[in-house]
């Protein structure tokens, strides 16, 4: 046994350290287009204190540690682009506490989506948290750490606006806490402390968050999704900024796919509605759908689908199969919300040009400040060709997202490339900074935001 | 290996690996593929399975003994199968017990897989005990040979050699002469049924002793079978119509629920107590039947059923299926699933833990003496629950 792998061991335990070349290929791969690429360890830890052990050691001998959550980011931000240590923090699954008051919840760095949904729904069934389009095994800390979005997007931000508090274990070893906790309070708030916001988006390269304190909110007893249609793109701004003016949705999303093929060219609106009472169901369904959207319906540009009562897991991972291949990726972008019909004409023409249905979604952040505007590319994962061709409509859609405005969300290194091309020179030497001073030994998810 | 050679070659890389497969219904952690709740490592998940089953195919990765042991430690739970949203799911335990067969045929088994084979074809069980010791579980109870009764009475290897597991294939056999039920045993003349040995990967040595069994059923004129295992249940309901074996099969659960509906059976005794039930995967996930035991807990005076959190279709295995209760790849550890199911029933409150499994038994009765929770609760099959409902000595 080589002596790094006989100190991992020493620290997680023999079963949860491997060199096996089964484990170094599992977690050599992204599930999307990027080439894989092996560690040389993949190690599973179950505390913080563990974690921290395992950066001392990764400094010491130099190697990389990649830290991995649900691996699900499909941009390939957690592929060991140089080696070193896998860093699975899955089994750091405990949900430490709910705060029923003050609508909090701090969970370890490996507890799932779906893992807090189940939670809050048996003991705090008043509560809810903003959950992904992910599959449920998503990390909440995974999420939060690459900007995610979820179902809660539309009136309360970014997920990454949400949290209330960090564990962050630092490249150097130091184990840091940010928001209230660090005063040896509760993990109710991450204001007004001086702001010190030096791991959201950067992707693992700064530092492994540990343990995430996460705003909660009221979960009303009726949920549900009202449909939308209309045939016209350049409707879709005008109903969002209607739609959220309403203050009335708590989720609104606009998408349009290929198949199946009687719905191509149309955009369906689903928007999510809560509410404790039947009055109150109804008071919302007829602000948005009649006094809102009753024009659109009356002048025949749109359509009410209907209005299904409680909320289905995401099914994202169907999109896989739809050339029975087992493989998607995504260019995920936050978009202005008016940019909605030219992010679906350009991208439905990249779809095309490379012969893949289309699928492109559209979720709204904020009231209309924003959207994460997706372009999906299905590929056959045995057949190279079709993943060449999604990899080439990624690249292509990464340009354009750029090019109409926006700005790459969880960008693999492709996009990374083009936002650092682009990025304020001033800016681009401060992050530098950061970078050398939190990670004098470059070991932290090297290869990505290289800016160093 | 060849791609030519696996019959899921155009299928297997379809698996987009979203981690579905490692939940129970009610997403409540990610521990419901009992192998990736034992070492939480993504190659031990089902999707994990399918990804090194098509690097090995396309030599990408090469054999080993860790690749082997890998594929073993599914348990065919099929939790992967009820979870996955993609259509290809229906194959999914084909897919694995189809690599388990190259490996079989290619001699690149792990030794207590090896050793199971081998005892079954040397001694008709998996344990390698002497096959004339077989009926020696009827011993000290009159239990009737099977001469053409309505029922035969099908035991399986664990009811028949394990000491805990015999006790329920015996009790089993009280209770169904108390109910005035026409059924006899094969004793020493049985076999195994070879559910395990398909499971394996062993499908050769399984259609003989598939065919072997079905000739001598035919032969004793059995129309009727009651068995104590799901697992022989699973196999002879599934697989040995597929033999010329059309038999009409229960499982014990399903006989005892007619028997008390049909008043054949009194219950009425009652016994106060807390129950709660683990569903066993051959008869829940493999064969849809959930009710049948909540039924017969339920016409008991006096048993409040509580339902563990992850139950029916959503149950987490007790990690034995698969042969994991001979090769035991997944013992050793607070995070075997039979220790977390220990666990969890001892959650619920109740002071008993009902199985319908001598499998689960035998895992699950471990698994609480491992936790030291032996003087809380205790693990009992239901045909145990019966007798004490019904007063029968």
């Amino acid at each position: 046994m080589d002596h790094v792998k006989e100190a991992l061991a020493v620290i997680v335990g023999e079963e949860h350290v491997s060199t096996e070349p089964e484990e170094l290929y599992i977690y050599s791969y992204d599930l999307g287009t990027t080439e894989p690429r092996r560690p040389d360890y993949a190690v599973a830890p179950r505390t913080t204190e563990e974690v921290r052990r395992i950066v001392e050691l990764a400094n010491q001998e130099k190697i990389p540690i990649v830290p991995l959550g649900g691996g699900l980011s499909l941009a390939g931000l957690a592929v060991p682009l140089q080696g070193g240590i896998a860093l699975d923090l899955k089994r750091m699954d405990t949900i430490i506490e709910v705060s029923e008051k003050a609508r909090y919840a701090v969970v370890e760095c490996g507890v799932s989506q779906g893992q807090l949904t189940a939670y809050l729904e048996k003991n705090h069934p008043n509560l809810m948290h903003s959950e992904p389009g992910a599959p449920p095994q998503a990390t909440i800390a995974g999420n939060v750490a690459i900007h995610g979005q979820g179902d809660l997007a539309q009136p309360y931000g970014f997920n990454s606006d949400m949290v209330n508090g960090l564990e962050v274990v630092l490249p150097t070893g130091e184990v840091c806490k940010f928001g209230s906790c660090a005063v040896g309070a509760n993990w109710y708030t991450q204001h007004p402390l001086p702001d010190v916001g030096l791991f959201l988006g950067w992707a693992g390269t700064t530092g492994i968050i540990t343990k995430v304190s996460l705003k909660l909110y009221p979960r009303k007893k009726i949920q549900g999704v009202g449909q939308f249609v209309v045939e016209d793109e350049e409707l879709i701004p005008e109903i969002i900024y209607r739609i959220t003016h309403t203050e009335a949705a708590h989720d609104v999303v606009a998408f349009s796919q290929a198949i199946p093929p009687f719905a191509s060219g149309l955009h369906h609106i689903t928007i999510n509605l809560s509410a404790d009472s039947e009055k109150e169901l109804d008071f919302k369904m007829e602000l948005i759908f009649d006094d809102t959207l009753g024009e659109y319906i009356r002048s025949g540009d749109g359509g009410f689908l209907g209005f299904n009562r409680g909320l289905q897991r995401p099914q994202i991972s169907k999109t896989a199969d739809w050339r029975k291949g087992g493989g998607f990726e995504y260019v995920g972008a936050i978009m202005p919300v008016e940019t909605y019909p030219q992010c679906y004409r350009r991208g439905r023409e990249i779809s095309e040009r490379h012969d893949i249905p289309y699928t492109v979604l559209g979720r709204v952040i904020g009231m209309s400040h924003a959207m994460m505007f997706s372009w999906t590319y299905a590929f056959n994962r045995a057949d190279l060709e079709t993943i060449r061709q999604a990899r080439e409509a990624l690249h292509e859609t990464d340009d354009l997202a750029l090019e109409l405005g926006g700005t790459i969300w969880k960008p693999g290194i492709y996009g990374q490339k083009l936002v650092l091309e682009r990025i304020d020179p001033n800016t681009l030497k401060l992050m530098k900074k950061v970078k050398q001073l939190l990670d004098p030994n470059g070991i932290m998810n090297p290869g990505n935001w290289e800016v160093s | 290996m060849t791609l030519t050679s696996y019959k899921y070659a155009d299928t297997i890389h379809r698996c987009f690996r979203c981690g579905y497969c490692k939940f129970p219904t009610n997403w409540a952690d990610v521990n419901n593929c009992p192998a990736y709740a034992r070492f939480r490592m993504e190659t031990y998940s089902c999707g994990g399975r399918l990804w090194l089953i098509r690097a090995w195919l396309s030599n990408e990765i090469e054999w080993t003994d860790h690749l082997a042991k890998i594929m073993y430690t599914c348990t065919a739970c099929k939790n992967c199968e009820e979870k996955c949203p993609l259509r290809f799911n229906v194959d999914i335990m084909n897919m694995i017990t189809a690599v388990k067969g190259e490996m079989v045929e290619r001699g690149l088994i792990p030794s207590q897989v090896k050793d199971f084979l081998e005892n079954i074809q040397r001694q008709g069980n998996p344990y390698g005990k002497a096959r004339a010791k077989r009926g020696e579980w009827t011993e000290g109870i009159e239990i009737p040979k099977y001469k053409g009764q309505d029922f035969l009475y099908y035991v399986g290897c664990v009811g028949s050699y394990d000491t805990r597991a015999q006790e329920t294939a015996r009790t089993l056999g009280k209770v169904l002469t108390k109910a005035g039920v026409s059924f006899g045993v094969l004793g020493g003349e049985e076999n195994c049924d070879g559910n395990e040995v398909n499971a394996l990967g062993e499908e050769t040595l399984f259609e003989m002793m598939a065919e072997e069994n079905v000739t001598q059923f035919k032969e004793l004129g059995v129309q009727k079978i009651v068995t104590l295992s799901p697992h022989s249940y699973n196999t002879f309901k599934n697989d040995y119509p597929l033999h010329d074996g059309n038999f009409e099969v229960f499982h014990y659960t399903q006989a005892l629920r007619d028997l008390i509906q049909g008043e054949r059976l009194d219950v009425s005794r009652g016994l106060n107590t807390r129950v709660a039930y683990h569903d066993p995967c051959f008869l829940g996930r493999w064969n849809g039947e959930y009710d049948a035991p909540r039924m017969i807990l339920n016409a008991i005076p006096g048993i409040e059923l509580v339902e563990l959190e992850k139950n029916r279709a959503g149950a987490l295995c007790c990690g034995g299926g698969g042969g994991n209760f001979y090769t035991d790849f997944l013992g050793g550890s607070e995070s075997s699933p039979a220790r977390i199911r220990a666990r969890e029933a001892y959650d619920t409150g109740a002071n008993i833990l009902a199985v319908a499994c001598p499998n689960c038994m035998t895992m699950l009765e471990d698994a609480v003496k491992a936790e030291g929770l032996e003087d809380k609760i205790d693990v009992k099959d239901i045909s145990e629950i019966v007798v004490e409902a019904t007063g029968i000595a």
